[in-house]
């Protein structure tokens, strides 16, 4: 491996190299197959994400054996509301791809578990946090909120509050879940250019232009 | 044939979340077969605060402080991340200077992070010395900690363009004298645990695995390098001026808890061996100089030009109400913390918070891996384990 290794990481040129490799190697599974920031950045089918995830795993070309995450995106007003993004990394050609697939809310992405085991973990929280399904997933069970949970903490929609606390109840002898109650009303401070308004215009402005 | 027909039923446990070995609040639902592990089943999410959410509705700056709270033991590493992203999308380079104290502070948050662990991972299996001494030491580095940020933890101190604030010139001084102690005390705490037979007998052999398999379960860091791969994101995609410092990446060879214990003691000393160049360098002239960056999108204006400068005022008024904004796009950075790649996927839609931020916490593959690690093992080497994958439930649970 070590003679393998560049120092610096690929070359933008190589990267773009690679993406056409990928691109063509694909076909239609993939599309967007782009680098940026100097990263391999692709959109993938939620069918075909586990020939993609093996392609980039197996070609001699990629060699991406390295997991590295997977994680969730919340698009509320896209007509696939979900995106679940996987990230993985190539020691062999020093690289990074993401590949990014879309999802509705009510449909299923097929679990990767068999490709990375390392992913199980990652699409539990997937699931936990948005809700995504992962199908042949072997235990999609909630990994990081409470027993007993219920909905899924980081969609857009759902409240920073919460919707249930819990306390210690002297009377009961234990910890009870009680609907979040807040001292002062939920305050959303937007601090976006707090005084934008309309573009101020100044006499002789247009002569600026006239000139250009 | 009634006497050989017995039921064998497995014997399930349950260790934690309060046990001293879990190093936090692990929860492990263990089933046995005798002493042997036949599944491991660990229960995180029981300090999770939602992190990820708080950031979503946070501006860049605020979010900075929650990077402290990942991984408390090594807080100025994750924060390296998180700016290193958003530096990353609005296209900043940092000054000289300022990468210099960054990487200064990343290789003592390694040195805080190494001799927490391998002290305490001697502790759990029998050995009192060590964390004592290596506390010491610690605290010691704490107090720089203190002296640059005003906080011992939470430093807050990273910041998108540079770091808060400069250095004082008799700081770099103590961190110099530092390094010239530190090396003995490791060499202290060396002779206790290399050769050390019950050290040994409790960590030889326990969680072998193979590079392959450590690319497929995501480890990296000390996890990855102790089965032979010289895999270092700061030599192989290396971020500030890793690339012009001089160090070695130490690997192992069997990939078993014994080699990532002797790579974290080498990393000390490579550690120690980056930050008497950077010191170096601090003291020199093309180390002097600013440690912001000069954009008036991210830093803030002198407080001298404030008192004059109508422009100055609004554009620290900007800042402090609107904060940053960071032009639209996608980013994964990743250092290499102390337990392994940290990386911050951020998306950004051009506005003063950022859309979403996912933190890949290092641990959180390497405990996933708990069941793959310790089946077949003995109950025993459960608490060897755990200590030898280096945990830490802030950056797990987040």
């Amino acid at each position: 491996m070590a003679e393998t290794e560049t120092d610096k990481g690929m070359t933008a040129a190589d990267l773009e190299d690679l993406a056409g490799l990928v691109a063509e190697a694909l076909g239609d599974a993939v599309w967007d197959v782009k680098v940026v920031h100097g990263q391999l950045q692709m959109c993938a089918h939620k069918e075909k994400i586990l020939d993609v995830l093996r392609h980039l795993r197996d070609d001699q070309s990629c060699r991406f054996v390295c997991f590295t995450d997977i994680c969730g995106v919340d698009w509320p007003q896209r007509k696939a509301r979900f995106e679940v993004v996987y990230h993985l990394l190539s020691p062999y050609i020093n690289a990074r791809v993401r590949v990014k697939v879309p999802v509705a809310e009510d449909e299923a992405v097929p679990s990767c578990v068999e490709l990375f085991p390392g992913a199980a973990w990652f699409e539990r929280e997937a699931y936990d946090m948005y809700g995504i399904f992962f199908d042949g997933h072997p235990d999609l069970r909630r990994i990081l909120t409470d027993y007993g949970f219920s909905g899924h903490p980081l969609r857009k929609d759902f409240p920073l509050t919460g919707f249930v606390e819990v306390r210690y109840d002297e009377d009961a002898k234990r910890v009870i879940y009680e609907p979040v109650q807040l001292q002062q009303a939920w305050r959303e401070f937007d601090n976006l250019s707090p005084w934008k308004g309309e573009p101020a215009v100044l006499p002789g402005d247009e002569k600026a232009d006239d000139n250009g | 044939m009634a006497d050989t027909d017995v039921e064998v039923r497995n014997f399930t446990i349950n260790l934690g979340p309060q046990h001293p070995a879990a190093h936090g609040v692990l929860r492990l639902v263990l089933e046995l077969d005798g002493e042997v592990v036949e599944r491991a089943d660990p229960h995180i999410g029981l300090l999770h605060r939602g992190t990820e959410k708080l950031i979503e509705t946070k501006s860049y700056h605020q979010a900075v402080p929650y990077f402290d709270r990942l991984d408390y033991v090594a807080p100025m590493n994750q924060e390296h991340a998180f700016v290193l992203a958003a530096e990353r999308l609005l296209g900043i380079e940092v000054p000289y200077r300022a990468q210099l104290i960054r990487v200064l502070y990343s290789e003592i948050g390694r040195i805080l992070n190494h001799l927490l662990n391998v002290t305490t991972q001697a502790m759990d299996v029998g050995a009192l010395t060590p964390p004592l001494w290596g506390f010491e030491e610690r605290e010691k580095l704490m107090v720089f900690y203190e002296r640059a940020s005003g906080a011992r933890l939470h430093a807050a101190y990273f910041r998108i363009g540079g770091v808060h604030q400069d250095l004082p010139p008799d700081l770099i001084d103590d961190i110099g004298a530092f390094c010239e102690t530190h090396p003995r005390v490791l060499a202290d705490i060396e002779g206790l645990l290399t050769d050390n037979r019950i050290f040994k007998q409790r960590n030889v052999g326990i969680a072998r695995f193979t590079t392959e398999e450590a690319f497929a379960h995501g480890f990296s860091g000390v996890m990855l390098r102790s089965t032979g791969v010289p895999w270092d994101l700061r030599r192989a995609q290396p971020y500030e001026c890793y690339d012009e410092m001089d160090f070695k990446i130490p690997v192992g060879r069997h990939g078993d808890n014994y080699d990532r214990y002797v790579l974290r003691m080498d990393e000390m000393y490579q550690s120690v061996h980056i930050m008497k160049q950077c010191i170096e360098k601090l003291s020199s002239a093309k180390g002097a100089g600013p440690v912001m960056v000069d954009d008036p999108r991210v830093a803030h204006p002198h407080r001298a030009e404030m008192k004059r400068s109508m422009e100055a005022l609004i554009a620290h008024f900007k800042l402090i109400t609107e904060g940053v904004r960071v032009p639209e796009g996608e980013i994964y950075a990743a250092v290499e913390a102390p337990k392994g790649e940290f990386g911050v996927y951020l998306v950004s839609d051009g506005t003063n918070r950022p859309y979403r931020c996912k933190i890949r916490a290092p641990g959180f593959p390497h405990l996933g891996a708990m069941e793959f690690l310790t089946k077949g093992h003995m109950l025993a080497d459960i608490p060897s384990v755990i200590g030898s994958i280096d945990i830490v439930f802030g950056e797990i649970d987040r």
